[in-house]
C-alpha cells in the first residue's frame, strides 16, 4: 500500500524542528530513519498530517566520548555507524553484541539510535540495552531541556515519556565498570526477525569475586523492556554459582515477565525461552566478568 | 492535497530534477517517474529486500524512504551496474555462471546488497555471506547458488 498524504518539512536547524513540533503538536511526527514509521505509514496504520524530517540536521548525529569513559550517542546517529564504531566493544560491549541482531544491514544503514528508542517497540533490542546499561535520555523542546532515565522513559507499547513538542536528541551511557561481564542473547525464527524472547544480562564483581551488581532486562515478553529486579537481586552480594543462576532464571521466567504469546510462540514457550536464555546469559556474563583466566 | 517539492537527485550518474509529492516512495519514484523498472517492489514494509538500491553507496530499502529525501543524494539502481548485456558487472557474470537466479525478482536487490558488502569485506566466509543475505528473500532459486556466485566472485578477484 501507499502512505496517505502529508505535509513535509525538512528544517535545517534544531530550533526550526522544535518550532515545528511546537506549532503542529500531535499532528506532527519527527521522521528519523523511517524504518518503522514508513512501513507503518505504508500500511496506513499511521497517518500523520505533518512529517518533520530530521535528516538535514548534522548536529543531531555523532558519538561523543567523555573523559570518565561514558559516552553520548546523538539521536540521529545511524545504527550502522554505531555498529562500526571502533571503540564500541571496549566502551559498551553489551551494545556491541546487540547491534548485529537489529533487523538487517540495509535497515541499520538508515535506522537511527534515537528513532528506535522513541518508537519503543517492546521487541526492539536498543531500548533493552538502554535500560540494562542505565542510559539517560535527553529531551528538548522549545525553550526547555530535560533528562530522564531509560527505566522511566519506556512506559508501554510504543509509549514513552515524551510530550508532543519534545524531541529525543541524545542518549548517554555511563562508563562500563571494571570486572564486568555481559551477554545479549535472543531467539528469533530467522536472523533479523523480531525475537520471540531475548535478554540483556550484566554482572559486576567486587574485588573478592562476589557479585556487586547485576541486571537482567528482557525483550518481547512484556509491554516494554522488562527489568527483572528481583532475579537480579538474588545475585547481588553472592558468589555466582550454577544453583544461583538457576534460581535467578526461575524467578525471572515465572514471576517477572508478562509474555502475551503470539502466532509463533505461546506464552508458556516464551517463559521457557526466558529461563533457558537467562541461564546461558548469566553463565556467559559471569565468565566474562572474571576475565581471561 | 500536499504541496509538491523539488527533488534534485542523481540516478546512475544522471542528474534528475522533478517535482514530487512528499508521500511518493523512492521505490515508486524510481520505477514510475524515472522508468527504471529493474528495482522491484515486494512487501513495502522492509522485509523482502527486493527494492534495495544504493543511496550514497550504501544499501537501503527504497520502499522505506520518501523520494523527496533523496534530494542532494546519489542513487544507484541495478541498471547502473553494467553498460550493456555484453559487459556485465563481475558479480552479475558470477550469478549467470552459477545459476544464481531463476525468476530474477529478488536479484536486483541482492546484487545491490552484495556490492557494498564485498567492497567492505572482499574475502567473506560463507557464514558472513549468508548473514549479508539475511535481509533479502529469495523464494525460487534457493540461497546456495547465490552463495556460490559470491564465492566465485571472490575467487576471481584473487
Amino acid at each position: 500500500m501507499k502512505p496517505a498524504s502529508f505535509a513535509y518539512l525538512a528544517p535545517d536547524s534544531l530550533p526550526a524542528v522544535l518550532a515545528a513540533l511546537d506549532e503542529y503538536g500531535y499532528d506532527a511526527k519527527p521522521l528519523a530513519g523511517g524504518q518503522s514509521l514508513i512501513p507503518t505509514m505504508n500500511f496506513r496504520l499511521a497517518q500523520p498530517a505533518v512529517l518533520v524530517d530530521l535528516n538535514r540536521i548534522p548536529e543531531l548525529s555523532g558519538i561523543e566520548m567523555k573523559s570518565d569513559g561514558g559516552f553520548t550517542i546523538r539521536a540521529m546517529t545511524r545504527q550502522r555507524d554505531v555498529e562500526r564504531h571502533g571503540r564500541l566493544p571496549a566502551i559498551a560491549p553489551l551494545l556491541a553484541e546487540a547491534m548485529p541482531l537489529i533487523a538487517h544491514p540495509q535497515i541499520r544503514n538508515r535506522g537511527t539510535i534515537g528513532g528506535s528508542m522513541a518508537h519503543a517497540d517492546p521487541a526492539a533490542e536498543l531500548p533493552v540495552v538502554a535500560v540494562a546499561l542505565g542510559a539517560t535520555m535527553h529531551l528538548q523542546s522549545r525553550g526547555r531541556t530535560r533528562t530522564i532515565s531509560a527505566d522511566d522513559f519506556f512506559q508501554g507499547i510504543f509509549t514513552v515519556d515524551m510530550a508532543s513538542d519534545e524531541l529525543l536528541t541524545a542518549i548517554s551511557f555511563p562508563p562500563w565498570p571494571a570486572r564486568s561481564g555481559w551477554a545479549f542473547l535472543e531467539v528469533a525464527r530467522r536472523h533479523g526477525d523480531y525475537a520471540l524472547a531475548g535478554v540483556a544480562a550484566t554482572i559486576t564483581l567486587d574485588a573478592t569475586g562476589r557479585c556487586r551488581a547485576a541486571k537482567l532486562v528482557y525483550l518481547s515478553v512484556g509491554d516494554r523492556p522488562v527489568n527483572a529486579r528481583r532475579a537480579a537481586e538474588l545475585l547481588t552480594g553472592e558468589s555466582i554459582t550454577a544453583g544461583l543462576i538457576q534460581a535467578a532464571a526461575e524467578t525471572a521466567a515465572t514471576t517477572e515477565i508478562d509474555p502475551a504469546g503470539n502466532v509463533h510462540a505461546s506464552a508458556a514457550y516464551q517463559r521457557h525461552l526466558v529461563k533457558i536464555l537467562t541461564g546461558r546469559a548469566l553463565h556467559l556474563a559471569s565468565q566474562r566478568a572474571k576475565g581471561p583466566s | 492535497m500536499s504541496q509538491l517539492h523539488e527533488l534534485a537527485t542523481r540516478i546512475n550518474g544522471q542528474d534528475i530534477v522533478r517535482q514530487v509529492e512528499p508521500r511518493l516512495l523512492l521505490s515508486d519514484f524510481i520505477r514510475h517517474e524515472v522508468g527504471l523498472t529493474g528495482t522491484h517492489v515486494g512487501c513495502e514494509q522492509g522485509g523482502c529486500g527486493a527494492c534495495t538500491v544504493l543511496v550514497d553507496g550504501q544499501a537501503v530499502r527504497s520502499c522505506l524512504m520518501f523520494a523527496v529525501q533523496a534530494n542532494d543524494h546519489e542513487i544507484t539502481t541495478v541498471e547502473g551496474l553494467a553498460p550493456d548485456v555484453d559487459n556485465l558487472h563481475p558479480l552479475q557474470e558470477a550469478f549467470w555462471e552459477t545459476h544464481a537466479l531463476q525468476c530474477g525478482f529478488c536479484t536486483p536487490g541482492i546484487l545491490l546488497t552484495l556490492i557494498p558488502f564485498l567492497a567492505e569485506n572482499p574475502r567473506p566466509t560463507e557464514t558472513e555471506i549468508r548473514e549479508a543475505l539475511s535481509g533479502n528473500l529469495c523464494r525460487c532459486t534457493g540461497y546456495q547458488h547465490i552463495v556460490d556466485a559470491v564465492l566465485l566472485t571472490t575467487r576471481q578477484a584473487g
